[in-house]
């Protein structure tokens, strides 16, 4: 019988398999930053060892740095204490870190594809849920914590329980004005948060082969917020376009033996997935999430739904938990939701082809009274490329904040955070109560409708935008 | 890592389902650089509500949580486990966990026993009746039970044999990797060439 992309994967990279144990897997490439290393440096420091794979290991700080004064330090101190941390271990143990005010400094997951790390055929690991991210190109990538970070820095690999493998099956395809962010949402919807759990899942189908790199990376990076163990997609020529002539992509004779080896990790025919769930893109509509969890979702042109039609009683008393937290009463339009805020950026959607489309649909069109947008690039390079192409002009004229790269606002560990009671419609993945700020309210949508949303002030897709005026641009 | 067999203690009651990372510790409080000091953080926004089950006497001295299915969802950070191990805890109990958070208590020494979901209402019904009893949660022989004669609750729980192991023997994960090197050298040996390096 044939192998699943991801088990050919798995077995390329079996350090040791005894029976009763997990498999030891060997990991390509290991990404550290500020907030789940500090610990895992102090175990090798207490027991004497050292980093195994220097250059196979990469820094950088992304979740507590600020995103205004980028040239005075931290001003929160324990958020300095913990970045200046990284910096020293960095350097004590000879790792290469790309720290703040360096060019290639940004949220992890949007630095490794940037730089041409993330290749297909790899092991990707981060002491952070979203490096399902990397999936996209064809690698089995999945957040550890802090102590697999020590396990990995000492002996760059880690012992892994095979998961099952699934199968999501997208067909037909995306229609205009849905985009990848509208399909993982409701894929999450559909399968709830717990669906994948135990499970690597390979997304597949007509409407993932037509999705572009970044629109991939957005799918896979939504995959620990359905309990995936880690998705992938599998490699083909956009990946190769994606990854040929980057900083740390292969060239000449080793690109050919590369491309190579990644053509041979696709599916094979006759592969066995444990499970298979299916969801038809062509009937996808902008998705929002009305909840406390990513899978507490409903097409935008759905009411907030009512806890007591929900079978499942656990889920009911979620439901019910979630309307109050979030303030809003059954049945009424998601449309009629007002916001507040509305964060472009995340791991999710803050890279340029996100920014691009943002600013398309901003352009000539003003921030409603009541909202702030504000924008925050995935990385240095994002933002000065979103610069170079006049992006940040556009936001700025539109009356949307610009500001540096970033976790930002997807996390409140800077000071970009909700207050209690302010509502946003965020770009990023998660709803969690507080996730966005201490009694912060949280809708999780794609850049279109957080634009739309933002112009409007109230939950909306780029449909519901009046044309931009005439007199615009003159 | 300090070995665990069997623990018996006041259980908690946790009533609630999809307690994600983000509701065990945000994120605000993970800029320690210490694996202590992480309790104040605990289930932080439900503490100032004094009927919150930790706020409430018989259960304020709790060392098991009984939670919810989807117990652990979301974010990777090991600050989860420890601040669960800082306040007190030495295990939970739920019918699903989420995946790294499991894996993350595995290694830190906090056991996380997956029981079926009539084991954990059984358990919630009987600590909410018998406050500060004792619930006994042996690795051993991969049981929970409480209380005694024709109300006792004994059932098994699931974990995986290669963590029960490491648990019961209080083993170093690393240590047994390194113990291994060999192999890995070995592995390292005939990795293609073309795999990227970041320096």
């Amino acid at each position: 019988m044939g192998k699943t992309m991801a088990e050919k994967i798995w077995d390329d990279h079996v350090v040791r398999s005894h029976a009763g144990e997990p498999d030891l897997l060997y990991i390509d490439l290991h990404l550290i930053h500020e907030v789940t290393s500090p610990q895992a440096f102090d175990g090798l420091r207490l027991s004497g060892r050292s980093v195994r794979r220097p250059d196979l290991t990469l820094a950088t700080e992304d979740h507590n740095i600020p995103t205004t004064d980028l040239d005075k330090p931290i001003a929160d101190i324990v958020s300095r204490t913990q970045v200046e941390t990284l910096r020293r271990n960095a350097e004590e143990f000879g790792v290469r870190l790309y720290p703040m005010g360096n060019l290639d400094q940004g949220i992890v997951h949007v630095v490794g594809p940037q730089l041409g790390l993330t290749q297909p055929g790899m092991t990707v690991v981060c002491g952070d849920s979203h490096t399902s991210t990397h999936g996209a190109f064809g690698s089995i990538a999945f957040g550890i914590g802090t102590s697999e970070v020590e396990h990995v820095l000492a002996t760059q690999s880690l012992s892994q329980a095979k998961p099952k493998m699934m199968a999501v099956e997208v067909t037909g395809a995306l229609q205009p004005g849905t985009t990848a962010k509208d399909l993982i949402l409701a894929l999450i919807a559909q399968e709830t948060t717990g669906g994948g759990q135990g499970y690597i899942v390979e997304y597949r189908g007509e409407a993932i082969e037509a999705l572009t790199m970044e629109e991939r990376m957005t799918v896979c990076n939504m995959s620990i917020e359905w309990g995936a163990k880690a998705g992938l997609i599998a490699p083909d020529e956009t990946t190769f376009e994606f990854v040929k002539g980057r900083q740390h992509a292969p060239t000449g004779a080793e690109w050919d033996a590369a491309v190579q080896y990644w053509k041979s990790l696709v599916t094979d025919d006759d592969a066995h997935f444990d499970k298979v769930v299916t969801i038809d893109a062509s009937t996808i509509t902008p998705f929002v999430t009305w909840g406390t969890n990513p899978g507490q979702g409903v097409p935008l042109s759905a009411s907030v739904p009512d806890p007591a039609t929900i079978e499942d009683a656990n889920e009911r008393v979620a439901a019910e938990r979630a309307l109050e937290y979030m303030g809003l009463t059954a049945g009424t339009p998601m449309r009629d939701i007002d916001v507040d805020t509305v964060f472009i950026g995340s791991c999710t959607n803050g890279r340029i082809s996100d920014l691009r489309r943002a600013a398309e649909l901003i352009e000539g069109r003003k921030v409603a009274d009541n909202t702030r947008i504000l924008v925050v690039p995935g990385s240095v390079r994002v933002r000065l490329q979103a610069e170079e192409e006049g992006l940040d002009v556009i936001f700025k004229e539109a009356g949307a904040e610009w500001r540096g790269a970033g976790c930002s606002m997807c996390l409140g560990m800077n000071p970009d955070t909700l207050v209690p009671g302010e509502r946003s419609a965020s770009t990023s993945n998660r709803n969690f109560e507080g996730r966005q700020g201490k009694g912060g309210r949280t809708h999780l949508v794609s850049p279109d409708v957080a634009v739309a949303t933002g112009v409007l002030g109230h939950l909306a897709s780029p449909a519901d935008l009046p044309p931009v005026p005439a007199t615009a641009g003159v | 890592m300090e070995k665990i067999t069997t623990h018996s203690g006041v259980a908690a009651p946790l009533k609630r389902s999809n307690v994600d990372t983000d509701q065990i510790i945000p994120a605000v409080y993970l800029k320690r650089v210490t694996r202590s000091g992480f309790e104040d953080g605990l289930f932080a926004a439900w503490r100032n509500d004094p009927e919150f089950v930790l706020n409430q006497d018989a259960y304020r001295d709790a060392t098991i949580l009984i939670a919810g299915p989807d117990f652990g969802t979301g974010s990777s950070r090991e600050h989860a486990v420890w601040a669960l191990q800082n306040y007190g805890f030495k295990a939970v109990i739920s019918s699903r966990f989420g995946d790294i958070f499991r894996g993350n208590s595995g290694k830190s020494g906090l056991l996380a026993a997956e029981v079926d979901e009539k084991v954990v209402q059984a358990l919630w019904d009987f600590v909410e009746a018998n406050p500060g009893a004792p619930v006994t949660v042996d690795l051993e022989s991969r049981t929970v039970s409480a209380g005694e004669g024709v109300d006792r609750i004994e059932d098994s729980f699931s974990i995986d044999d290669y963590t029960r192991w490491r648990l019961l023997e209080g083993l170093d994960d690393v240590a047994i990797t390194l113990s291994h090197e060999d192999d890995i050298t070995a592995y390292e040996a005939k990795r293609p060439s073309f795999k990227p390096a970041t320096i």
